[in-house]
């Protein structure tokens, strides 16, 4: 009985490691997941479009700025983290985190002289 | 217009790509501006048009026959270039449009003015009568209402080139829509559907995004059509929807770093693809500056490279080789060492001629076959 059990494990191993040698994909997706582990378990859309339409825009409100200044006080705001699973998330965007505008060339090469 | 008149072109392998011409600083440092975002030859083949990142549309001229110039001939030369887009702000959706050029669609020639169309689409398509400016028709809306319930957009889209009525659309779940306008107003649904089945067992992360279509392409016989996606090029014959006629790899090699692509981005750039004007080769671009031409009729394909080192007037390209593993042998180049900032996202041929225009980041390259 409790024999049995150790038995289905490694057989399902056993099936993963071959996966691994046969599928190089599956390789990078199990690299993939050890390095983000709650990569794809966000409900609602895919994370790839909503990346995709937004690309990288951040929306700043002066609003909610200033009210989540005022509630922290004198601790940092919580700033933007290289984190691939998030979207917008709780993080209030700085005006330092903002991409700058990009200036028309036009204007710049006007403006120059 | 292609092919047509004797033998036509000659397939994209059995010729000698040799250097003609490039264009761009060769400055090191490159200003996001330059990028180049497009190119596109008109339907003589006299005109190349480059659009840039910065806005900016450069048409080039091909010379004519010159007896004071005689190697001058076939040469490509700026004609005009102009501003074509600035950039602009949505303040009410705190969105930047971007000024970058995403495509250039040459008109059939009316008058002796040469007219140009270049446009900007993920969830809907929209028909513009050139001289209504402030209203369009929507042909294609695939905005959910609900946007949390949004699970693919729209890649790419082409017109036929000959049924004027009839258009694709690629998603980026990797299927073909193909819309028949004579058959209703909007065209949410298609006439014929695109999809290659997927084996349920190989399926991973990464086989969603890897299968996106970057760009779709008509033949210019009308019969067949191309898409683009990460690793490979299909094509199509518009009669079966079951499954592409032709599967060619293009970097089978990058499988097996699908992680490191995926982190570093690389993962979502969209090459392109086109056809020679006979239909008898295919053209896409890779890494590292390489771009791969595929064969149809004989299934050979050849790796060349878009280098400032192999920039010899008339010099033959040679080709490349990629060493996905064990042992490297003496000319290839190893896939650690391949540099994914050089990308060839953008290639197109001549509608005649055997001559190719590449573009490598902020550079134009100009191939053209030793017999030309």
């Amino acid at each position: 009985m409790s024999a049995e059990v150790p038995e289905a494990t490694s057989v399902k191993e056993q099936k993963e490691m071959e996966d691994k040698v046969t599928s190089p994909e599956k390789a990078e997706e199990a690299k993939l997941k050890a390095s983000y582990p709650h990569l794809g378990q966000k409900p609602g859309g895919s994370d790839f479009l909503r990346k995709r339409l937004q690309k990288g825009q951040k929306y700043f409100d002066s609003g909610n700025y200033n009210m989540a200044k005022a509630k922290m006080k004198n601790k940092q705001l919580p700033t933007a983290t290289p984190d691939k699973t998030k979207v917008t998330g709780d993080h209030i965007p700085t005006p330092q985190d903002l991409p700058q505008r990009k200036p028309s060339l036009l204007l710049a090469s006007l403006l120059a002289d | 217009m292609a092919g047509a008149g004797g033998g036509g072109c000659p397939a994209g392998n059995d010729f000698q790509w040799c250097f003609s011409q490039v264009k761009g600083a060769v400055d090191e440092d490159v200003a996001e501006a330059d990028i180049i975002s497009t190119v596109e030859f008109n339907y003589s083949g006299d005109l190349l048009a480059t659009g840039d990142k910065g806005g900016r549309v450069v048409i080039f001229q091909r010379e004519q026959e010159n007896k004071i110039r005689p190697h001058s001939r076939g040469e490509y030369n700026v004609y005009s270039t102009f501003q074509s887009h600035e950039p602009e702000f949505d303040y009410l959706k705190s969105l930047e449009i971007e000024e970058k050029i995403n495509k250039i669609r040459w008109l059939p020639q009316q008058n002796a003015a040469h007219f140009l169309l270049s446009t900007n689409d993920d969830l809907r398509i929209n028909l513009w009568h050139l001289e209504i400016t402030d209203r369009s028709f929507n042909i294609v809306d695939i905005k959910p209402a609900n946007m949390e319930e949004l699970t693919e957009v729209i890649t790419a889209a082409e017109f036929h080139p000959h049924q004027c009525n009839v258009l694709v659309y690629s998603s980026s779940k990797g299927t073909i829509r193909l819309c028949d306008m004579r058959s209703s107003a909007l065209c949410d649904r298609h006439s014929k559907f695109f999809e290659e089945p997927e084996d349920p067992s190989s399926r991973s992360f990464f086989s969603e995004i890897i299968s996106s279509i970057s760009d779709v392409k008509f033949s210019h016989s009308g019969r067949y059509m191309m898409t683009r996606d990460y690793l490979s090029v299909k094509v199509w014959d518009l009669n079966m929807e079951s499954r592409p006629v032709e599967t060619h790899q293009v970097h089978e090699y990058l499988r097996s770093k699908l992680c490191s692509l995926y982190e570093n981005d690389c993962i979502f750039d969209k090459f392109e693809c086109c056809w020679n004007g006979s239909d008898s080769a295919v053209m896409t671009g890779s890494y590292n500056n390489f771009f791969r031409m595929f064969d149809r009729s004989t299934r050979r394909d050849v790796t060349l490279e878009a280098s400032r080192e192999s920039s010899k007037p008339r010099a033959s390209l040679k080709p490349r080789k990629v060493c996905a593993g064990g042992k490297r042998k003496k000319d290839e180049i190893s896939v650690d060492s391949l540099d994914f900032n050089k990308k060839i996202l953008h290639t197109a041929w001549h509608p005649v001629d055997n001559v190719i225009a590449v573009a490598a980041t902020n550079n134009l390259y100009i191939f053209q076959d030793k017999a030309n």
